[in-house]
């Protein structure tokens, strides 16, 4: 609690639920004292991403649209975590309804990056890969659409990883792209990674996307490992956009793989340059339905000016209520949906989806692995990027790869820049592969220390 | 493509969303942008290509039709900004 009061200014938390942590905490020593069986993650302590439902606290999806708003049940993940003895601290700013990638569009304000203040956490998720770096909780859930939990997590020096689409229910979380989203993690080492993915993954009677595959339990079988086949697209490490002490590192670190005794090969992936734009069609047309909700009749905020009719009224309360990014991506979706543009826009991206999905396919056809980039950057300054959405953009594009497949990645920590700032890299699998996924991480990834 | 002020204006309608001025130039302009941005797509040959639409792999999936999961009318009128007794209220939908 010292150490959250400590860091306050970093901005990671929205709530701390301070007293009620506490109270729990001495319910698990009680439980312990009385020699009552205790839960694989007795007294862990872990903060959420504010697009996470946790019964009766406040959740906002980081917008000024849903301030105030209580939730009425908690998401299946969090009630699998307090099953097994978890504390949940807070719940941890984030770009609003997940939109950004840089923690600059929050109405609860910027997320710090704990390493150099000037610098932006990296989105959305920033804030929970800041309470992680920062020491402010032992693990912490984000969302993943297109990279929040990843890139954010590669911008603060720590681990994040995405399970494929269909590990984890998303039942309690805020919807932004259906299609995408799934409920990803921040640590400092994989076994504690490992841990929370086995615990919240699993059918789930809440959410039919949940698949109803067998969970493997991922914490006790890390350590099985082989030998991998690695695949790398030359394409990404020659990207013009590519910081090159990043490539470097990145190749260096194929090399050593290969020096291990892992097979490493390039593969040429000619869809690279295409997976941004299919990406920002399909998010923002799935966006642009999911956010149709927010109207200020049965919750969330509503216009205070007078009106005159009911569409006034939804028009003035979702304006007055939307971020900037949020209303961009809103209009965007509602063109590529609109008619006249549909076929042109959002057939055409899941035409483009499905060529990827297959392409994908057959790499994995002959490869355990697909090592990527996290980002073409390390974490950028205050403003830098803001003023020009389609750059911003781009520097997705690494991440939203496993979204657009639907397959588990994770970004570890690599090296660190000249600039003093940290960067990772990215390894992918095959859907359903976490298991593979984690053992690889384990490997090749240093545990990573917090502050 | 050229974004056009009507073009704006109808997004807008169909968003539920509305601009001033000078908002309605920024996205305007934002529009044009990602429209421009997103028309990469345009070159790559989809012909024949089915759309993949659900990433789910499950299919059928059933469940007992029993009753539950609701919310209580009290919990279900909590959040909302306001209410009337059992209702929830909205400004004057019909003219007199």
């Amino acid at each position: 609690m010292a150490r959250i009061e400590e860091y306050r200014h970093l901005n990671a938390f929205i709530d701390v639920f301070a007293d009620e942590a506490l109270t729990r905490a001495a319910e698990l020593d009680n439980k312990k004292k009385k020699g009552l069986p205790c839960g694989k993650l007795f007294g862990v302590v872990v903060g959420i991403k504010d697009v996470i439902c946790y019964k009766d606290h406040h959740i906002s999806a980081g917008s000024a649209i849903l301030k105030g708003f209580t939730s009425l049940y908690s998401a299946t993940a969090i009630e699998r975590l307090l099953g097994e003895d978890a504390i949940i601290i807070g719940n941890l700013n984030c770009d609003e309804f997940a939109m950004g990638s840089s923690n600059e569009n929050s109405a609860y304000g910027n997320v710090l990056n704990a390493l150099d203040p000037t610098r932006v956490s990296g989105g959305s998720s920033g804030g929970s890969a800041v309470a992680v770096q920062a020491g402010l909780c032992m693990v912490s859930l984000g969302s993943d659409t297109g990279g929040s939990v990843r890139q954010p997590a590669d911008f603060c020096g720590v681990i994040g990883f995405k399970p494929g689409y269909g590990r984890i229910s998303r039942y309690g979380l805020i919807a932004y792209a259906s299609s995408f989203d799934q409920i990803g993690i921040f640590g400092t080492n994989i076994e504690d990674i490992a841990l929370l993915v086995e615990i919240m993954a699993g059918p789930d009677e809440y959410d039919s996307t949940a698949a109803r595959k067998p969970v493997p339990a991922f914490s006790q079988l890390l350590k099985d490992t082989k030998k991998f086949k690695i695949a790398y697209f030359p394409q990404s490490l020659a990207h013009p956009s590519l910081d090159p002490e990043i490539g470097m590192a990145i190749r260096d670190h194929l090399k050593m793989l290969e020096k291990e005794g892992h097979t490493v090969e390039p593969v040429d992936f000619e869809l690279l340059d295409y997976i941004v734009p299919a990406y920002y069609i399909l998010t923002t047309a799935e966006a642009s339905s999911n956010l149709a909700r927010y109207d200020g009749v049965k919750y969330g905020t509503r216009t205070k000016e007078l009106v005159n009719n009911l569409d006034e009224f939804y028009r003035k309360s979702r304006s007055q209520g939307f971020g900037k990014e949020v209303k961009r991506r809103i209009m965007l979706g509602t063109f590529v949906l609109s008619t006249g543009y549909y076929d042109a826009y959002y057939t055409r991206a899941q035409q483009v989806r499905r060529r990827i999905k297959e392409q994908t396919d057959l790499i994995f056809k002959h490869f355990d692995i697909i090592i990527l980039p996290t980002t073409p950057a390390p974490a950028f300054r205050f403003g830098e990027k803001s003023h020009d959405a389609v750059e911003m953009f781009l520097a997705d594009l690494f991440t939203v790869f496993a979204n657009l497949a639907g397959i588990p990645a994770i970004s570890y920590p690599l090296s660190k820049h000249s600039n003093g700032m940290p960067f990772g890299i990215q390894a992918m699998t095959n859907q359903f592969e976490e298991l593979s996924l984690l053992q690889f991480s384990n490997l090749s990834c240093h545990p990573s220390g917090t502050l | 493509m050229e974004v056009t002020d009507e073009m704006v204006e109808k997004l807008a309608w169909l968003s539920r969303l509305s601009f001033n001025e000078e908002e309605k130039t920024a996205i305007r302009a934002d529009l044009q942008d990602l429209i421009a941005f997103v028309d990469k797509l345009k070159e790559i040959d989809v012909e024949g290509v089915e759309p993949l639409i659900h990433m789910s792999q499950e299919i059928n999936v059933f469940r007992e039709d029993v009753v539950r999961g609701s919310v209580p009318r009290e919990e279900g009128l909590k959040n909302a900004p306001s209410v009337a007794g059992d209702f929830f209220t909205v400004p004057r939908a019909l003219k007199k």
